[in-house]
């Protein structure tokens, strides 16, 4: 019995058991590591000139003065104490306050090899004891040592030089505390001086990359020991609040989902799903050619969520807000009460001012300040143009999974090139597997005119019509056209003009028709009506004359008899 | 005579009285009667005794020996017993 109780106990424990770490209070770091940075180790930093190395790690440490209460150690081997403090100025970080209240040493060690000579053996004692006693001065946990490998130029006995580092790094752990060192990057090795060699515990390689002159800076943890950490190059931005690391693809596909569902804000277009609208929280992606009125559907479903008092988010990669709130005014949407009112924010910039990531990190923070309840990027196929179509799929996949995460709702325009078929573009290609509901609008060309179709092509979870809807635009607006079934199919613009106008002779001949029948039966009648007058005067003179003749017979017998009597009595 | 600053100032650092320091202690001493006799003073700072005063003369190797007058400021680290690197650090023409 003992046994049974005690096994689970165990196993707990173990289960319970979690890595020390500290927290480095960097957007996304502590995400990717799990937690930070091993506690009470130290820390190589290692990635090419101006990648950001000396910026992390003074986030490290005022992050942990600022949200952990851990004071720290700043010691820099490369720029002075005042360049520092004007450097991180700039991100917001206040170096002067922050040693004047005793939480943060600098110490800035300068090594001149003109000024030093060496003559015999000597150790890095001063740099133990300086170390040590700007420890001891702010109780610090956090130390920094900005980049340690120039000693390696200020001095020349390399072989003392390796064995005191090793000695400074064990003489770290044990003090106990969190260490972060970073390293110029090597051609060969992770840093110039082979420092990894020292500091294994956790390796984290910054890169700057420019790939067809847009830069991505990106962030790896190269190993961590006694920790799982997330092994991919994470996309990092340097932005007014320093660094935010990016760890989208960690996140899982375990969102919330909601069977709630929003209003298209586009009359008619709701009725064509069947719960009267898309899910809470899902996506859609409107596709269409040119001139579809793609960013008139994303603005209605903006002024649609904001009138409901959604927060709404607009990017636009094509068009500066004010242009699109003139544009939108024109068929009769106000999107600038709404600016003022707070519930919608149109953040336009160019595609390819940023790498893709930095697209993202900017939602991603837009998201985070912003907490909006809709999205809509408009149009997400200009994204192409700063990415292959692995790299933009790769980002929207992240995006999507971002949005879904926060329960966002999100509509996603795409531009593609015409075609006669219905074969998706490279947008729609990587995009439409992963959103929720997709309608396209397309030009309907014929006739020597153009005119507007929408229609669904999925609906994730829903039932949807599948008509093509024939809509207009006008000043007053997007307007759904009922559907016109002609002989050939649907009818559109000018057949369904025509259509109406045949339907409208055809109607009125039938009226017509009746009309004449009508007056047929009429004067049918008349005449029999005549004919009979006719014949009754016809009969009654027939009568008349009989009647006459009756007499005439009648007196004429008289006559008769009267003179027979007459020729008797003479008799 | 001797309350005038000396014609040459030097300053030994070191951290505790570990052989590397007492050896360059007896080093610079032997070098100064050489060739500095008379004209010079040494001051020895003990850094675990006075640590904040490493940043001063951005101390990082131990033992070092500052040449703090006359200007410019030299340093050499080691414990001194290259005799040869000494007096070129210290730029200091041998007697002869």
């Amino acid at each position: 019995m003992n046994f049974t109780v005690q096994k689970p106990k165990a196993s707990q424990t173990e289960a319970d058991f979690k890595f020390p770490k500290t927290p480095t209070g960097v957007e996304g770091l502590d995400e990717i590591t799990e937690g930070g940075f091993p506690k009470g180790r130290p820390t190589l930093i290692c990635g090419g000139a101006g990648c950001g190395k000396t910026l992390l790690s003074m986030q490290f440490l005022i992050k942990g003065i600022t949200e952990f209460g851990e004071p720290g150690v700043f010691m820099s081997f490369e720029e002075p104490s005042n360049d520092l403090s004007m450097n991180v100025r700039s991100l917001g970080f206040d170096l002067e306050k922050l040693k004047a209240e005793k939480k943060l040493v600098v110490d800035h060690v300068r090594v001149e090899r003109s000024e030093i000579e060496e003559a015999g053996e000597y150790d890095l004692d001063g740099l133990f004891v300086r170390l040590g006693y700007a420890i001891d001065t702010i109780k610090a946990k956090r130390v920094v040592l900005d980049t340690l490998e120039s000693l390696f130029s200020g001095l020349d006995n390399q072989a003392i030089l390796r064995a005191e580092l090793r000695r400074l790094f064990h003489w770290l752990k044990e003090r106990g505390v969190t260490a972060v060192i970073t390293g110029e990057r090597g051609e060969a090795t992770l840093t110039r001086q082979g420092l990894e060699e020292y500091v294994s515990d956790c390796v984290i390689m910054l890169d700057h990359r420019v790939i067809e002159q847009v830069s991505t800076r990106r962030l790896r943890v190269i190993k961590y020991r006694g920790s799982t950490h997330g092994t991919n190059e994470y996309p990092f931005l340097i932005d007014e609040d320093g660094i935010s690391v990016l760890p989208i693809t960690s996140l899982k596909l375990d969102n919330e989902v909601s069977s709630e569902t929003v209003s298209t804000g586009v009359p008619g277009l709701d009725e064509m799903f069947e719960k009267r609208g898309i899910y809470r929280g899902s996506n859609i992606l409107v596709s269409g050619t040119a001139g579809t009125a793609k960013t008139t559907i994303a603005a209605y479903f903006a002024n649609e969520q904001c009138l409901k008092k959604e927060k709404t988010v607009y990017f636009a990669f094509e068009e500066s807000p004010q242009q699109l709130v003139r544009n939108m005014k024109s068929i009769g949407i106000d999107l600038e009460k709404h600016i003022k009112s707070g519930y919608l924010e149109i953040h336009s910039s160019r595609p390819s001012l940023n790498g893709l990531e930095l697209h993202l990190l900017t939602l991603r923070k837009m998201i985070k300040d912003f907490k909006p309840t809709t999205v809509i990027i408009d149009p997400i196929s200009n994204l192409i143009t700063v990415g292959s179509m692995h790299e933009v799929r790769s980002m929207l996949v992240r995006l999507i999974d971002m949005l879904k995460l926060n329960n966002i709702t999100a509509l996603f325009t795409s531009l593609n090139k015409q075609t006669d078929d219905l074969r998706p573009d490279l947008a729609e290609e990587s995009v439409s597997s992963l959103v929720d509901t997709w309608i396209t609008v397309r030009d309907m060309e014929g006739l020597g005119e153009r005119n507007r179709g929408v229609f669904i092509i999925k609906s994730r979870g829903m039932g949807h019509s599948n008509q093509v809807r024939e809509f207009i635009i006008s000043n007053k607006g997007i307007q759904l056209l009922d559907v016109e079934l002609g002989p050939n199919g649907i009818l559109t613009g000018a057949a369904r003009k025509s259509h109406e106008l045949n339907k409208k002779v055809s109607k009125l001949k039938l009226q017509d028709e009746l009309e004449r029948k009508d007056r047929e039966i009429a004067r049918r009648k008349k005449v029999l009506q005549a004919n009979i007058e006719a014949l009754q005067g016809e009969f009654e003179s027939a009568v008349e004359e009989l009647t006459i003749l009756k007499a005439t017979e009648e007196l004429k017998s008289k006559a008769l008899i009267n003179k027979s009597t007459d020729k008797a009595k003479k008799k | 005579m001797r309350k005038e600053p000396a014609e040459w100032q030097l300053l030994l650092y070191i951290a505790g009285q570990t052989p590397k320091s007492i050896k360059a202690l007896s080093n610079i001493k032997k070098y100064a009667e050489e060739h500095l006799a008379g004209k010079y003073s040494i001051e020895i700072i003990d850094l675990l005794v006075n640590p904040q005063l490493a940043e001063g003369d951005q101390i990082l190797a131990v033992p070092t020996l500052v040449r703090k007058f006359p200007e410019p400021i030299r340093k050499i680290i080691g414990d001194l017993s290259n005799e040869e690197r000494v007096l070129v650090g210290l730029n200091i023409k041998p007697l002869k």
